[in-house]
């Protein structure tokens, strides 16, 4: 399996880290709401098909990517840093030099 | 020579004679040959016994689907078990045994089991040992008793338990096209896709390449077949980039066009060369693919298929025009299909009689006819086989007329003689690797095969392997896939022509034949055509249940030859056709792959190692080293005529009595830097982290999302937006993996930036009575006394000329100091401090002490926060925030993770004065024969110098309730059992006054 690090190219999966579902939707942290606390932490889809996940590069730039990977093909249709408009972890380096 | 071996003929070297052993008997065989036709160059029938009924088996194949004939091949000590004998080369030396034997091959005690051969029909094990259902051996405890007896006696190899020297080494490779097979469609590709200036990789999992062009007597351009592949294989040699892989395996076809290979570098070999391994697994990325992996032939299923010297067609075909071999002297065929009359002319010229050549169908072609008057074989149309006679060897068999239309069987059957028995089921293609690869195969009834399917990933199918099974057929699509595969336009070219014998390659489709007798399916788990009709009048209906029920398939052939004529059986069962039945998928691996190819490098001297700044110091000094994860840390400095418990016991209490010294080096430590650096860590700890003044360290405890314990550890502020963060020694990665986590998903919106300084720091613990007193000495530009210096306290200063940071915490429960220094001159203040420290009596230890001064003060490691305990259970509840939400405070108080019952943080005596074992089980009473439940289990324990007693950290239901109550300790497997007293987990010095000061 190969993921495509916006900032490294493509790499093998072996320097990647499955960091959990990405369809989680953390509730606000002060919330009482215990179901949604309980589907955040517990409940899982697990499609056959295209499923959203987080990857870590771990073994590379250590970014945190938005993957959409096929379960059944291993085939990955998109890859997105999570940080998302906050820009790279790189990019964000960057910024606090400047 | 040998009666069965021809004077000429084959690619053997006749002048170099191999002396190897089967059994424990000595033969001679040629270079060239496979452990398979050297033996049956010598005459021998008998190559194992089945795996159920203990049936003697023969050879059926010469290749890598050969089911019956698997040896284990012993080398020194080391043993590998189910190796066919079709793919060992012999050399001189080789020590080869036969299998499912006891005592010996030909007088086999269990070969009674063939008598019983009703009890062990299908889903035998499954129903037989269900066992009673009351009873001690009740349940599944009956199975377990009985399986013992079943494994010994039903095994296939046995494997062994020696350690194995030989080395393993993995490739990882890059190539535009990867041409698996070798044969002339293989070939063709190859040679088409270099000519495009492709990098090419060809794999075969037979030492010679060239494939069926090795053994089938056609000629290409004039040439004999055999020729023409070695003339292309020695220019594709030359050729920059064309890489060849010989005894090349390719069996996994995975995602993103990926491939695993095993190559076989130095099996054949009495003596490896210098650097080679044993076997190089290859990983293969190739951007695409050309499967010219060929075709299986298929038995056909009657009674008595499987007795030694019942063979399949093209088999002999290889034994003869390979390595010059008789598989029999007087030879029938029984065919569906017009690829065995190949056979019958090849083995002729060989030198064999062939006498009997039963076909099923009535009706043949003149081409058929011909070729069996040219082998001068007698043709019995319309006929099938029904029985074969002979015990270790075949003597012969019965023919009787047999209704193509219904599969009847007519008149009386007519016996003939014959030593050998051919067969030929038609052909399936070995679909295997794009089966992995994902897609569906697809049913043709005329080739009564499945047809490789439409391709998901980018490979690109030649030759049999589509199902066109002639050579011409062969060559062009091989040449057109080449071309294809390397993105080159397919241009008119000339193609090498072929004079082959013809042939239909469309069998009738009749796979058994019905008559009494046990007719085998899978040869090598022994599953009969009647065993798939029980399976289906049994109720199971899918073939994926039929498939686990009768392990049909299931063996470590895979069913290569099995699965097709399964299929056919099921469904006639079920009155469905075969594509509505189905197939099941392949999965890899195609054969099996040995363990330590997969290993490889990455296990014993080449795993990393993690070292400390000081670590040779501490080997010059006399320490033992102790491995804690990659680390390496010193255990105990011993002296000498110490034993490890007298050494850490001197340790500690020196400790606490004078002063001592720890390498705290492995504690993983994080740079939490930035503006919004207080506020992260405020949501990432329980505690309070914003309130913490600069110059100042705290003690923080982190929870995971389901509010249970994470990791422990302080943090120190350095600056207003500048924090050192450090965490077990155990958990650095892990940790900063959280934070990384929740800085870039979570909130990325935070400005605040981590960075892994572990490595960057060197960490030692100075702690004791005396301890001040020696930083006094020895520190410069900074006081340490009690005012500067304050408990939680950050001062910068020099030791020896060195900048380091101190922080005043304590691990130990003494006056302690934590000295930071830059990781290259660890070494240095580490000495500089030893040396200050000398006058005052300070000892260096090691894990064992520092482990006996936590427990004495009953401080958590990774043993209590073990993923399971909360802070309340570990009494750490004092540090958890009410004023902010933080990670894990909306699941911490769950029901279950606030319930009374929870195993809680205690300490225990050993009230017998014995020592105590981590993992023993906490019992209420103790009764060795029939022990009640544990109410907990012990975690730490040492001897405490402190105390003067061996005690334990435990978690126990009810903790806290428990002090002062009494318990036992049950530890049946290491029979300690004994009573301890429960206490409250901080032994030692509990309100702190040590440490204080
Ligand atoms: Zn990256």
């Amino acid at each position: 399996m190969l993921i495509t690090c916006p900032y490294c190219g493509p790499r093998d999966v072996i320097e990647f880290t499955y960091q959990g579902d990405g369809n989680r939707e953390r509730p606000d942290p002060a919330s009482q709401n215990f179901e949604a606390w309980n589907a955040y932490v517990y409940d899982r889809l697990n499609p056959a098909g295209d499923h959203n996940e987080i990857w870590q590069h771990s073994g590379g730039c250590r970014a945190h990517l938005k993957v959409v990977r096929n379960t059944l093909t291993h085939e990955i249709s998109s890859v997105a840093f999570a940080r998302g408009d906050h820009g790279s972890a790189a990019r964000h380096k960057a910024e606090d030099k400047a | 020579m040998s009666p069965r071996r021809a004077d000429t003929g084959g690619r053997i070297d006749r002048l170099k004679t191999i002396r190897f052993t089967f059994d424990g008997t000595a033969y001679t065989g040629h270079a060239g040959d496979t452990l398979a036709s050297a033996l049956l160059a010598k005459g021998v029938t008998l190559y194992g016994r089945s795996f159920k009924y203990h049936r003697p088996r023969g050879l059926l194949t010469a290749g890598v689907e050969e089911p019956n004939a698997l040896v284990t091949v012993l080398k020194g000590e080391v043993r590998e078990p189910n190796i066919p004998a079709t793919m060992v080369e012999i050399h001189d030396g080789l020590v080869a045994i036969s299998q499912n034997r006891f005592p010996s091959l030909a007088w086999d005690i269990n070969a009674v089991n063939q008598l019983g051969g009703k009890i062990l029909s299908a889903g035998f094990y499954y129903k037989t040992f269900m066992g009673p259902v009351f009873g001690p051996l009740k349940g599944t405890r009956f199975w377990m008793f009985c399986e013992h007896f079943i494994r010994r006696a039903a095994g296939l190899g046995s494997a062994g338990s020696a350690k194995d020297p030989a080395r393993y080494e993995r490739m990882n490779a890059f190539c535009d096209v990867l041409v698996v097979g070798s044969g002339p469609a293989g070939l063709m590709a190859t040679k088409a896709a270099a000519d495009q200036g492709a990098r090419v990789m060809l794999a075969d999992l037979e030492p010679h390449f060239g494939g069926s062009a090795n053994w089938s007597e056609e000629t290409i351009d004039g040439a004999p077949a055999a020729d023409w592949a070695r003339r292309t294989v020695a220019q594709l040699a030359g050729r920059d980039n064309v890489r060849l892989l010989p005894r090349t395996t390719v069996w996994g076809y995975y995602d993103n066009n990926t491939l695993a290979a095993l190559e076989r570098v130095s099996d054949h070999k009495e003596h490896p060369g210098k650097g080679e391994p044993r076997h190089r697994y290859w990983a293969i990325r190739a951007k695409s693919v050309v499967l010219a992996t060929g075709a299986f032939e298929r038995p056909l299923i009657f009674p008595g298929n499987d007795r030694p010297g019942v063979m399949l067609a093209h088999a002999a075909e290889r034994y003869a025009n390979e390595f010059g071999v008789l598989p029999g002297e007087r030879i029938a065929l029984f065919t569906n299909n017009d690829s065995a009359y190949r056979a019958a002319v090849a083995l002729k010229k060989a030198g064999a009689a062939v006498v009997a050549i039963a076909d099923v169908r009535p009706e043949l072609s003149p081409e058929m006819r011909k070729l069996a008057a040219e082998a001068e074989a007698e043709i019995f149309a319309g006929h099938a086989v029904v029985a074969t006679e002979g015990g270790k060897a075949l003597s012969g068999l019965k023919l009787q007329r047999f209704d193509l239309a219904n599969g009847a069987l007519i008149g009386d059957a007519r016996s003939i003689h014959a030593d050998c028995l051919l067969m030929s089921g038609g052909w399936s293609p070995t679909i295997h690797l794009a089966s992995q690869a994902g897609a569906k195969a697809e049913w043709n009834a005329a080739r009564q095969a499945f047809l490789p399917p439409k391709p998901t990933q980018s490979w690109i199918g030649a030759g049999a392997f589509t199902g066109s099974f002639s050579t011409a057929e062969a060559i062009a699509e091989g040449r057109a896939a080449g071309l294809a595969a390397a993105g080159g336009q397919s241009t008119p070219s000339m193609l090498p022509t072929v004079e082959a014998v013809p042939g239909d390659p469309d069998p009738a489709p009749v796979f058994e034949i019905r008559a009494k007798g046990k007719s085998f399916v899978d040869f090598q788990h022994d599953v009969t055509a009647e065993d798939v009709r029980l399976a289906h009048r049994e109720g199971f209906v899918s073939v994926e249940h039929l498939k686990r029920y009768t392990t049909l398939g299931m063996a470590t052939d895979q069913g290569k030859s099995s699965n097709v004529p399964g299929l056919a059986i099921m469904a006639e069962a079920l009155g469905k056709p075969i594509p509505e039945v189905g197939t099941t998928r392949f999965r890899p691996p195609f054969a099996p792959v040995s363990i330590g190819s997969l290993a490889a490098e990455r296990f014993g001297d080449l795993k990393p190692e993690r070292l400390t700044p000081m670590h040779d110091w501490h080997l010059a000094n006399g320490a033992t080293m102790y491995s804690a994860g990659l680390w390496y840390r010193p255990m105990i400095y011993g002296l000498s005529g110490e034993t490890v418990e007298q050494a850490y016991v001197r340790e500690a209490k020196a400790t606490r009595e004078s002063a001592g010294i720890v390498d705290v080096s492995t504690l993983g430590k994080i740079a939490v830097q930035g503006p919004d650096a207080a506020a992260f860590l405020d949501r990432v700890y329980t505690n309070m982290f914003s309130t913490l003044a600069v110059g100042k360290a705290r003690y923080g405890l982190m929870l995971r999302e389901d509010g249970l314990a994470f990791d422990d550890g302080t943090t120190w502020r350095l600056g207003e937006q500048d924090f050192l963060m450090t965490t077990t020694t155990a958990n650095a990665g892990k940790v900063m993996q959280h934070l990384e986590y929740f800085l870039d998903v979570i909130w990325p919106e935070l400005k605040v930036h981590v960075t892994s300084v572990t490595d960057e720091w060197a960490g030692a613990a100075i702690g004791g009575p005396k301890a001040r007193q020696i930083l006094a000495a020895c520190v410069t530009g900074t006081s340490v006394d009690n005012a500067t210096l304050p408990f939680m306290g950050i001062v910068r200063g020099e030791i020896s000329g060195v900048p380091v940071m101190i922080c005043r915490l304590s691990f130990s429960g003494e006056m302690a100091f934590e000295v930071y220094s830059g990781a290259g001159h660890g070494t240095h203040v580490w000495k500089a401090l030893v040396e200050a420290g000398k006058p005052f009596g300070l000892v260096t230890y090691g894990l064992e002490a520092l482990g006996t001064m936590r427990i004495e003060k009953g401080h958590v490691t990774g043993a209590e926060i073990d993923g399971r305990t909360t802070a309340r259970d570990l009494h750490l509840d004092w540090m958890l925030s009410k004023k902010k939400p933080f990670i894990g405070s909306a699941m911490m108080d769950r029901e279950g993770l606030i319930a009374s019952d929870r195993l809680e943080l205690v300490g225990l005596i050993a009230l017998d004065n014995r020592p105590l074992n981590g993992g023993a089980h906490i019992v209420e009473e103790v009764d060795e024969a029939n022990p009640h439940d544990s109410i907990g289990h012990i975690t730490a324990c040492c001897y405490s110098p402190a105390l003067g007693r061996h005690i334990a950290l435990a978690l126990v239901e009810g903790g806290k309730a428990r002090h002062g109550t009494r318990a036992h300790v049950s530890d049946p497997l290491r029979n300690r059992f004994g009573p301890v007293e429960i206490v409250s987990n901080h032994f030692f010095d509990p309100d702190g006054s040590r440490m204080h000061g």
